[in-house]
């Protein structure tokens, strides 16, 4: 049984592989026939990304677009957690922060960005707050709906046996909150990054999208290319490396 | 001395009756039996008892030491109410119970084996049992029991029937057992009060005389005389 378990991991893993590997030949194929430099294949892409990690660019900008990322996140999700519990659990803070929420669900990430620059000149502290103010509201919803379908009669049971709010809050609220939280990590990290670089192309002198621009204005594809490809790297090594086993660790008490 | 006083004139939920007219009350070391036919309303009782529900015409009081507005209570509900994302163990202490008296009462009860498991993993019965180890494990001045014999096997019942009767003699608080079963409420009780179906009402307040409890020929004749009584 463990062992067919397995053996199918592992054909699951094979396949997964075969199809990266297929997409890179299509790429490498189509950019030959191409032959433009616009359509750069992928031995050019994944050459510019050896040569500029060899020279340190790509390191030094990925790592400030990464620090960025993780700033606004944390920020995002921390303060976005805490309204959409305050706002799940009283209905009042709901009816107050409702329409605020709303408004800036809607509001175009793009419109955020270029007023907190105009505001506050370009700055780190505009940028940042430019980012975690696009993420905060769809954090905040989240949780909020996992507020809303918190067990009554667990809650009820913590009462009786006098748990106390911290406790309460730890050991029956938050379990039931974690894939609200996963669900708001995973679409956060993937929404964050995209308008990290948007912020670092229009106001910020370095980081991956500052690059991007420097290389649109050059129309030079391949460093384009090169730049966007790390990052994905990085955001998926982070999706199996950290969320997927936290994710696991937290779904131990399951019964399979 | 904690003591319970209760007299229901109405409780209402979402506009309908599901209490009629209900008093009595609950002494120290008295196990009080109720009796009804499901649905009648008496979980709405062990909520309003609890202090989860206070929204009542009349009175639930509870006096005495530490009583504010609720004593602490050891209550077992109807569904177990276990944290299925905590092991059995940390059930136990997460609701406040005694270290000691949580091993001892798991080990009584038949779950010692599965202490460290997750709750989660635990059969309906196991869980059920827990629930009534929790109860029982922390330091309560009353306990409240809503069927907490249900969905046990024979051997299990018998079992834990004979922890709950032992725990009683032991720490003599007031007791609230809700039931449907009669014989229960007969071998366990002090006192049975019986309801009628929802909105319930009480029928009648009987009291439970020692001898009968020690001898089954006795306590078959007075189910069957309250089961008369009820009709």
């Amino acid at each position: 049984m463990v062992s067919r378990e397995a053996a199918g991991r592992g054909r699951a893993w094979l396949i997964r592989a075969l199809s990266v590997l297929v997409l890179l030949l299509v790429w490498e194929a189509a950019g030959r026939l191409a032959a433009s430099p616009l359509a750069p294949p992928a031995s050019t892409v994944l050459a510019v990304m050896a040569r500029e990690t060899a020279s340190g660019a790509l390191p030094h900008h990925v790592g400030i677009t990464l620090a960025r990322v993780a700033v606004s996140f944390l920020l995002a999700m921390g303060a976005g957690t805490a309204l959409g519990l305050a706002m799940g659990w009283w209905r009042t803070v709901d009816l107050w922060l409702d329409s605020a929420l709303l408004l800036l669900l809607n509001l175009p990430a793009l419109v955020l960005i270029v007023l907190l620059y105009v505001w506050f000149g370009l700055t780190e502290a505009a940028a940042i707050t430019a980012v975690a103010l696009n993420k905060l509201p769809t954090t905040a919803v989240t949780v909020r709906e996992g507020v809303r379908a918190l067990d009554a009669e667990l809650l009820e049971m913590g009462r009786v046996f006098r748990y106390g709010r911290a406790a309460t809050l730890r050991h029956i609220v938050l379990p039931q909150l974690l894939p609200y939280l996963f669900a708001a990590t995973r679409s956060g990290l993937a929404l964050i990054w995209k308008i990290v670089l948007v912020v670092e192309l229009l106001g910020r002198s370095d980081g991956v999208g500052f690059q991007i621009q420097v290389y649109f204005q050059l129309f030079d594809v391949a460093h384009i290319l090169a730049y966007a490809l790390a990052f994905i790297l990085i955001v998926q090594v982070i999706e199996w490396a950290a969320l997927q086993p936290l994710e696991r660790r937290a779904a131990r008490w399951r019964v399979s | 001395m904690t003591r319970l006083i209760v007299d229901i004139r109405e409780k209402r939920l979402a506009g309908r009756p599901v209490l009629g007219g209900l008093a009595f009350s609950l002494d120290e070391g008295e196990v009080t039996a109720v009796v009804g036919p499901s649905g009648c309303g008496k979980s709405t009782l062990l909520r309003l008892v609890a202090g989860l529900d206070r929204e009542v015409t009349g009175t639930v009081r509870w006096s005495g030491e530490g009583a504010r507005p609720v004593p602490n209570l050891g209550v077992v509900f109807q569904q177990p109410r276990l944290l299925p994302w905590r092991t059995v163990r940390q059930n136990l202490a997460l609701a406040g119970a005694d270290p000691a008296e949580g091993e001892r009462l798991l080990e009584r009860l038949g779950l010692a084996a599965q202490a460290d498991v997750w709750a989660s993993q635990l059969s309906l019965g196991m869980a059920r049992r827990l629930a009534l180890a929790r109860a029982l494990a922390v330091d309560a001045q009353a306990l409240l029991l809503d069927e907490p014999f249900a969905s046990l096997d024979e051997g299990n019942q018998r079992l834990a029937r004979a922890v709950l009767a032992e725990q009683l003699l032991r720490r003599p608080v007031p007791t609230l057992l809700i039931t449907h079963d009669l014989a229960e409420a007969v071998a366990l009780a002090h006192r049975v009060l019986v309801l009628s179906p929802g909105p319930a009402r009480l029928l009648f307040d009987q009291a439970v005389p020692p001898g009968v409890r020690t001898d089954p020929a006795l306590a078959a004749a007075t189910v069957a005389a309250l089961r008369d009584l009820a009709r």
